[in-house]
Formats: structure tokens, sequence, C-alpha cells
């Protein structure tokens, strides 16, 4: 078996939009799945009482908590917006090859541009605090 | 009985081709997961959405006001079955990626093993979490 052809693997391509966002829309799932032990710890410190949550909101609000929740925010929009390309495709909407990298540019950009409108909402009232 | 019990490697197999492969796939669970995972997809387009802005309102309130949101049973249902498809997706798309990359059978099935039992206590500790709020004095 090992004598045998291998197929070119992923170092030997150049990279695309349509493989950068496919990766990016797995990495993102699995950052997303390490958000959700926080949503956990945010729901476990409301039903612990008043200083339990302060303790929350303290660790959220810190420079490190605000950049992972920056960052939580982009990965969820991107996974969302690429979630319903992945559903049209699921029902076969949009497999042209020109459709494919419109709609892989739209992904990033409205991705983009609601982590931006999120996070200006989010710091014209003071940050999270 | 189909060609399968003839041509197939176990000679006296009452199977078909078809039913013994009906229900495989790298997981061994075909496309059940495949499904869910749809599913899962559907459910939270709205509710993530739903949970975002609603975060996005109750960020700036205290401890009294945020418990009082939650106690809302329209808020208290949502969150429920947030938790529910959001858990779930997340187990069986980790599950995904742990059976394209982890080829040793075992490890699989341990990473499998506790992916399952992981997702399912996070899910039931934020569901306690939010029935202690909703129904707390």
């Amino acid at each position: 078996m090992s004598s045998r052809p291998l197929s070119p693997h992923l170092q030997i391509y150049r990279p695309q939009l349509t493989s950068i966002v496919s990766i990016t829309h797995r990495a993102t799932g699995i950052f997303l799945s390490a958000g959700v032990l926080v949503l956990t710890y945010w729901l476990v410190s409301i039903a612990a009482g008043d200083n339990a949550y302060a303790a929350a909101r303290e660790c959220l609000g810190s420079v490190p908590g605000q950049l992972f929740l920056a960052a939580w925010s982009f990965s969820f929009y991107f996974h969302l917006c690429n979630g319903l390309r992945h559903l049209f495709w699921d029902v076969g909407i949009g497999f042209e090859l020109k459709i494919v990298y419109a709609s892989g540019y739209a992904v990033i950009a409205v991705s983009v541009a609601m982590t931006a409108l999120t996070w200006g909402w989010v710091l014209s009232q003071g940050g999270v605090h | 009985m189909g060609l399968g019990s003839l041509s197939g490697g176990c000679a006296l197999s009452l199977e078909s081709d078809l039913a013994r492969v009906r229900g495989l796939g790298s997981a061994k669970d075909g496309t059940r997961s495949f499904w869910h995972q749809r599913i899962t997809a559907i459910a939270l387009v709205p509710l993530s959405l739903w949970f975002v802005v609603s975060l996005l309102c109750v960020m700036a309130a205290n401890h009294a006001d945020t418990v009082a949101w939650i106690k809302a049973p329209y808020v208290t249902t949502l969150f429920i079955a947030l938790i529910v498809a959001l858990f779930y997706h997340v187990k069986i798309g980790l599950q995904e990626v742990v059976e394209d990359y982890v080829h040793l059978e075992w490890l699989k099935l341990a990473t499998r093993i506790c992916l399952s039992l992981g997702a399912a206590m996070c899910g039931l500790a934020s569901i306690v979490a939010i029935l202690k709020i909703s129904f707390g004095t």
C-alpha cells in the first residue's frame, strides 16, 4: 500500500476562498463549542446568586474576557451565515461556481459587518462591565 | 435473501448487501447524525439570534433584572429549547471532527463517549440552572 501513489495533500494546493471558508466553518464551530461552556458557567452563576454573578461579570468584562467574547461573536456570525449557506446547498441551491464564490464573500462580509455592528453597540454602552 | 449472501464475504449470512450497509458509516449510525445536525441547525437559526439580541439587551442589567428576565415563561421556554438544540448540535459537530481526524478505533470510541456524556452533563447543568432561576423565589 505504501508504494502506491498518493493524491496531493492539503499543503500542495493553493488556498482558495472555498477551502478557507470551509476550514473556518469548522474552526469557528470548535471555538463556539468552547463558548457553550462559558454559557453554562454564566447560567450557573446567575442561579448561584448575586456574588457569583458579579464574579462572572468581572471575568467576562476583563480584557481577556472581552477579547474572548469578541472572537466568540465573530465565530457565531460566521458559523451562522455559512451554516445557512450549507442548508441551501443541502436542498440543492447555490452550487454554481459563481454563486458559491459570491455567497462565500457574502458570508465573510456579513459576519465582519455584524461583529463590527455588535461591538459598536456594546462599546457605545460602555463595554461589557 | 439477496445476492450479498452469495457474493459477499460471509456465505452463511442471510442479510442482503443493502441490509448489511444500512445504518453504517464512519460513526456506524448512518445518516442519522447528518439529519439531526440539520434539524438542530434550523432550530438554532432563530434561537441563537434571539439569544444574542437578548444578551445585548440584558448586558447592562443587574442580577435581579437578569433573573426577572429569565423568569418570564417564554424566556424560560426558549432558553431550554436553545440549550437542548445547542448541546446536541455541538455534540454532533465535534464528533464529526473526531471521526475525520481520529483513526484509532478505541480512541474514536472513547472520544465519542466523552463527548456524549460531557455534552449531556453540561446541557443538564444549564437546564437545572435555568429552572432554578425560573422557579426560585
